[in-house]
């Protein structure tokens, strides 16, 4: 079976200028800091950020999004992380904004095969606008298109050497859904145990789905 | 008491034993404190969590324990963890009670505008439209007036809509409103507050029934 734990650099090495990138965590919690400095250390610019909230003063975020690397942001909620919401009032980055209903579902959809998300959320508010609709039993409902990356990076508390990640808390938000919907998924955990620790009652994401694993806090 | 606790402490009234409450930033998140006792609410957040309780001790801070404004919570016993599909399933399919959000501006008709101020301040969406959409009944707690002394109370939303018609009542520092589209009724005055003042700091259709 392929070995899966690597250094922070070894995992993200073949990301290209221009990926999409998407990048679990619900403002501190769940955030995978040490794989988004890693990023930054990377240097390939271009990227198309996928992430809720671009983070906040307790993470890696404002390094990452005021490090020039990153072209545009798709994201639910910003205001918590003052360097995204410099860039996007300058115009230096491009911002693309969802419901975070519709954000997590459009990730789900990526990930889980479906051809499309329809909900009401939104609807008769100017962020509708151009959107196509459909009706259905009476109701009228907005077409929202799934959403997939080149590349996921998430945090989970505990992973086994498989990539199985037991997750903690409020860090679950995104975590499996964007572990399903991206081609490239980075893990980085504060403990990796054999095989057979974990007890799969607690397994929140199936290792299938983790490409590389990457133990928190240790040398890039 | 200050406005926004006066506020909140009206809201904390409307809440009723057993509902699971969702509380937006800012006003909403003064709430818990003025729940009379005996009166359970269960207090859910969209980062995942039902059954938010009181700030930790600092020693008691952890990241995998945030509300959704990013503050460090505990998790009451019975509390339940969530990833966000199935929090905003629970949110846009109708299980929670009631959403308390602060707002921009409300209209007669129950819109609310809370998320955008066009070329001042793009912060993006967040939950607030998934609550307005699903929640069983939505609480605007907010001043009635803004900085400038212009009316938030509304005939219709001048800002971009988070709703277009949601909104079943709304707590000010002046007034409770009831929506009655296309009228609002006022149903009880803030100590010291007149009629008068109330029709002259709004700008929407109203009804006194106190």
């Amino acid at each position: 079976m392929k070995r899966k734990i690597m250094s922070a650099r070894e995992a993200l090495a073949h990301i290209k200028p221009g990926a999409s990138i998407m990048i679990g965590g619900f403002l501190q919690s769940g955030s995978p800091d040490h794989l988004i400095r890693a990023l930054v250390r990377h240097g390939a610019g271009g990227l198309c950020i996928i992430s809720s909230d671009s983070g906040n003063e307790h993470t890696a975020g404002p390094e990452l999004m005021g490090s020039g690397l990153v072209k545009k942001i798709i994201n639910s909620y910003i205001g918590c992380n003052p360097v995204t919401v410099e860039l996007i009032r300058q115009g230096r980055i491009e911002s693309d904004v969802y419901p975070m209903g519709t954000f997590v579902e459009k990730i789900r959809a990526g990930g889980c095969g479906l051809g499309a998300v329809i909900t009401g959320v939104g609807i008769d508010t100017v962020y509708a606008e151009g959107k196509p609709t459909i009706e259905l039993s009476g109701k009228t409902y907005l077409i929202e298109m799934p959403l997939k990356a080149d590349v996921a990076l998430v945090h989970g508390a505990v992973a086994d050497e498989r990539g199985n990640l037991a997750l903690r808390g409020t860090a679950h938000n995104y975590t499996l859904w964007m572990a399903m919907a991206a081609e490239h998924v980075v893990a980085e955990v504060d403990e990796i145990v054999p095989v057979g620790a974990l007890d799969p009652e607690t397994v929140d994401v199936p290792g299938i789905l983790v490409d590389a694993l990457v133990k928190a806090g240790d040398a890039a | 008491m200050n406005k926004k606790e006066l506020i909140a402490s009206h809201i904390a009234r409307l809440l009723q034993d057993g509902e699971v409450v969702n509380l937006g930033i800012g006003i909403p998140t003064l709430v818990p404190r003025f729940v009379p006792g005996g009166v359970d609410i269960l207090l859910h957040s969209d980062n995942g969590i039902l059954g938010i309780g009181p700030e930790p001790e600092p020693d008691g801070r952890t990241r995998d324990l945030i509300d959704a404004g990013g503050e460090y919570c505990t998790a009451l016993p019975g509390a339940v963890f969530l990833d966000s599909a199935t929090d905003f399933g629970l949110i846009r399919g109708g299980h929670l009670d009631v959403a308390v959000l602060g707002a921009l501006e409300v209209d007669q008709y129950g819109g609310i505008a809370s998320w955008d101020i066009p070329g001042v301040r793009s912060h993006g969406i967040g939950g607030s439209m998934d609550l307005c959409a699903g929640a069983k009944r939505v609480i605007v707690g907010m001043t009635h007036c803004n900085r400038d002394g212009a009316s938030k109370v509304r005939r219709r939303c001048r800002l971009p809509l988070t709703a277009k018609s949601a909104v079943k009542t709304i707590v000010t520092d002046l007034c409770v409103m009831q929506v009655e589209a296309p009228r609002l009724v006022v149903t009880c005055l803030m100590p010291g507050v007149t009629r008068e003042m109330v029709t002259m700091a709004t700008e929407a259709d109203i009804e006194f029934r106190i």
